[in-house]
């Protein structure tokens, strides 16, 4: 299979402070690769790094075209949706509003509605509450706002930054649903960041543990998940 | 008798108001986008009349100097984010305060420069006889300033509430992270902003000329009503800004007509007594709400 994103020798630095340091990994085109590791690993700071919200020192290839250094509303506009962590939701403007922003780049008005439908059919909550402020929501109900948005560019490749954070395991599982159904049904590829490893695991085809800035493991899901340092550090059995 | 006295003074005070609410969401436009008090908002709309004043001179009938003003203001104002105030994006505020003040002096004395500070008249595109309805008498004047500013504030309001670039423009001004995320050019959106916000001052500059006349000074008090104006709505909310506007012009005209000590000569002086009052018992304004920041 082909990898839709390349990331190699990533190097990123928040003033004098190094974040990451040298890293690579791929996403094949239509599946979920995942980047697991603790707190302050750099995990947030890789995906603002593929998106463009904060510049990189490195090579990072989306589709075989060099996008690092791009700003972050050009990548969007290849194809890239990123829901970043604390979701980044217009919080005064309407669920619908927030919807439509996400398909501000696309031209094809009469799919944009059949998509709208679509994305009301995936998260009937949000249908019912097409009118309401984006703020008033509950946390799991902006997490799907998110999710939904980013949808709604017609994305090849979505990033996740923690969705699971502060939601409720059944808001969890069902946004998990929806992440596997989009990435199955609608051929999107996936990279998802998360603390929660075991859910991760669950979801994902590739996965690599990251460490300060470093990959310290990579490879199928199914075997990292069965690595024993992976086990008693981060799924905890 | 009184009654009329006071429906004149309204009136009048309306027409006024309209063109304070007009520059004060054209302040609250630009704050609301890059978080910066443009003091040279009234020298822009100055400018921008006399941009007018000079097609006119030179036989454009008067609507269509009046919209080629607006078309040149709007991309007078795109060029000034562009040039002038990018650079300095998110710098300190007194670094912003500076900028503006610079370009209030810089368009002061350039207007002064190419067309000189002797006054000039202007003219009004409304009838001159007054209207009576019963008793009372309307300066065409000042409903015609009404109905324009009306217009204008609806058009903004359909432009910004339905349009897919309205939308755009507010989601780039409340959150310019998401909005890069979504694809929305956000530095184009500012330059849009700033262009539109010079595009209304200059409507508020073309219909206050014909009263207080042209001269490069001319917006300095119109400004401090502005001011009042935004302060009294709320500096956040561009609906207070408007109401604002409509209410330090009914509440100028009725001071000077009333209390007796007040007159014309301290009708600016309310403009700043409303400031200082809002400031201390309501600084948020009647629309506005408290910014909250985490730091």
């Amino acid at each position: 299979m082909a990898a839709i994103l390349e990331v190699e020798d990533l190097h990123v630095a928040y003033g004098a402070t190094r974040v990451l340091h040298g890293l690579g990994f791929t996403v094949e085109a239509r599946g979920i690769t995942t980047i697991l590791g603790a707190n302050g690993a750099g995990k947030t700071t890789t995906l603002r790094a593929v998106s463009g919200i904060v510049r990189p020192v490195g090579t990072v290839r989306f589709d075989g075209r060099r996008i690092d250094g791009r700003p972050s509303e050009d990548i969007a506009r290849l194809g890239i949706a990123h829901v970043p962590e604390g979701r980044g939701t217009f919080v005064g403007f309407t669920v619908e509003e927030n919807l439509r922003l996400g398909a501000y780049v696309r031209r094809d008005r009469a799919a944009v509605g059949q998509d709208l439908d679509r994305v009301y059919a995936h998260f009937p909550v949000l249908g019912e509450r097409r009118r309401q402020a984006a703020g008033t929501l509950s946390g799991g109900e902006q997490q799907m706002l998110a999710l939904a948005r980013a949808l709604m560019l017609r994305p090849r490749l979505l990033l996740l930054d923690e969705p699971s954070l502060g939601l409720a395991p059944l808001v969890v599982q069902e946004i998990f649903r929806i992440v596997r159904t989009i990435n199955e049904r609608d051929g999107v590829s996936v990279l998802l960041v998360e603390q929660n490893a075991a859910l991760a695991l669950g979801l994902a085809d590739h996965a690599y543990l990251l460490e300060t800035g470093r990959v310290v493991l990579a490879g199928p899901a199914d075997e990292i998940r069965r690595n024993d340092a992976v086990r008693r550090a981060y799924l905890g059995y | 008798m009184a009654i009329d006295t006071f429906l004149q003074q309204v009136v009048s005070g309306l027409a006024t108001g309209g063109i304070y609410a007009s520059l004060a969401l054209a302040l609250v436009m630009i704050y609301q986008a890059t978080e910066i008090v443009n003091f040279a908002q009234g020298e822009m709309a100055m400018f921008s009349t006399y941009v007018a004043w000079s097609m006119l001179n030179a036989g454009v009938p008067y609507w269509a100097a009046f919209l080629g003003t607006l078309v040149l203001a709007f991309l007078g104002g795109f060029l000034i984010e562009r040039v002038i105030v990018r650079p300095v994006e998110g710098k300190p505020v007194l670094t912003l305060v500076i900028v503006c003040i610079g370009l209030l002096v810089i368009l002061n004395s350039l207007a002064g420069w190419i067309y000189s500070y002797v006054i000039q008249p202007f003219p009004s595109p409304f009838p001159r006889a007054p209207i009576r309805v019963g008793t009372v008498v309307f300066g065409p004047h000042d409903l015609g300033v009404i109905v324009v500013t009306l217009a204008m504030l609806g058009l903004l309001y359909a432009f910004f509430r339905y349009t897919t670039l309205g939308l755009a423009m507010r989601a780039a001004a409340q959150n310019p992270g998401s909005s890069r995320l979504c694809g929305i050019r956000v530095g184009r959106m500012l330059g849009l902003g700033w262009g539109l916000a010079a595009l209304v001052g200059a409507v508020a500059g073309l219909l206050v000329a014909p009263v207080i006349f042209l001269e490069p000074n001319m917006m300095g008090g119109i400004l401090i009503y502005a001011f009042a104006a935004a302060t009294l709505g709320g500096i956040t909310s561009p609906f207070g800004a408007v109401v604002g506007g409509f209410l330090v012009g009914v509440i100028e005209n009725l001071a000077g007509t009333y209390i007796p000590f007040i007159g014309t000569e301290l009708k600016l002086t309310v403009a700043l007594l409303i400031i200082v009052v809002v400031l201390l018992v309501r600084p948020t304004g009647l629309f506005g709400h408290a910014v909250v920041r985490r730091v």
